[in-house]
């Protein structure tokens, strides 16, 4: 999983139908502290588990076993999905 | 998928059963243009290419989806021989 | 998934039999506003994509999902294509060159 911020959400009319009814968001990776991360995918979309907004910090799963399980669509062609809304990340030690 | 060319062969006497019968092909990528890009890849044939020649290749175990490639150890594979291609930006 | 411009399209004859009568198509990926990246890549259009057309992919052997039970050796297909109108923000680098 990364963590990641959501920028903006996608509208497409024309999908796959497996794509229905989840939201399309447009996702940019950051590192721990909260950094837009290097070398992360671009232009990453993900489909929305869990309801999630602009501007919320977000957990991703980048994998097509956990990204159809997160948005109950087995068999699909679905890499990516928004699996939670980050509330804080805590750091340990110094 | 991406574009590549065919700049080598590879012999491995030895290799895990399952590749027995396959032709191994270097192949360095190209971008839509034609142009040689960083990197390379080990595919296995599947399409009959030859040296020089433009190639479709697909990566990972999308790989094993190609008609010969089923439970075989393969990540790269030579799916079609590109006849043209038309690109515009 | 990503971001991606259509800017091509490839014909290859001799071709897998999974790829048959597939269009496969030349995307290049978009950042997140939409501006153009410098490399390309083919994939294969499950949603009926043309030339210039916003889309978003799928990569991975999930690509290759719209056709099961087929079994299609794709590692990037088109799953969607982005509306203009309802997206005006990724569009405004469209034409640019990377």
């Amino acid at each position: 999983m990364i963590l990641g911020r959501v920028t903006g959400e996608v509208v497409a009319t024309q999908k796959h139908p497996s794509q229905e009814g989840r939201k399309l968001l447009l996702v940019e990776p950051e590192d721990f502290a909260g950094a837009r991360a290097q070398g992360a995918p671009a232009g990453l979309i993900a489909l929305d588990a869990v309801g999630a907004g602009v501007g919320e910090r977000v957990l991703v799963v980048l994998d097509g076993y956990a990204a159809m399980s997160a948005v109950e669509r087995p068999m699909s062609p679905i890499d990516a999905a928004v699996v939670g809304i980050i509330d804080r990340v805590d750091a340990l030690g110094s | 998928m991406q574009l590549a060319r065919v700049i080598g062969t590879v012999v491995a006497t030895r290799k895990d059963p399952r590749l027995e019968g396959f032709k191994l092909l270097v192949a360095r990528l190209q971008n839509a243009e034609g142009k040689d890009e960083a990197g390379y890849v080990v595919a296995v044939d599947m399409v009959g290419a030859g040296a020089g020649e433009r190639v479709l290749i697909v990566q990972g175990s999308s790989a094993r989806m190609a008609r010969d490639g089923q439970d075989k150890p393969i990540d790269a594979a030579i799916v079609g021989i590109v006849d043209t291609v038309e690109s515009h930006g | 998934m990503f971001l991606a411009r259509v800017t091509g399209t490839v014909v290859a004859t001799v071709k897998d039999e999974g790829l048959r009568a597939r269009k496969l198509l030349v995307v290049r990926p978009l950042d997140g506003a939409g501006r153009p990246l410098a490399r390309t890549l083919v994939a294969l259009d499950a949603v009926g994509a043309g030339m210039g057309e916003t889309v978003y992919c799928c990569r991975g052997k999930e690509a290759s999902f719209p056709w099961l039970p087929e079994t299609v050796p794709a590692d990037a297909s088109i799953v969607g294509i982005v509306d203009p109108e309802a997206n005006p923000g990724l569009m405004a680098h469209r034409g640019a060159r990377p």
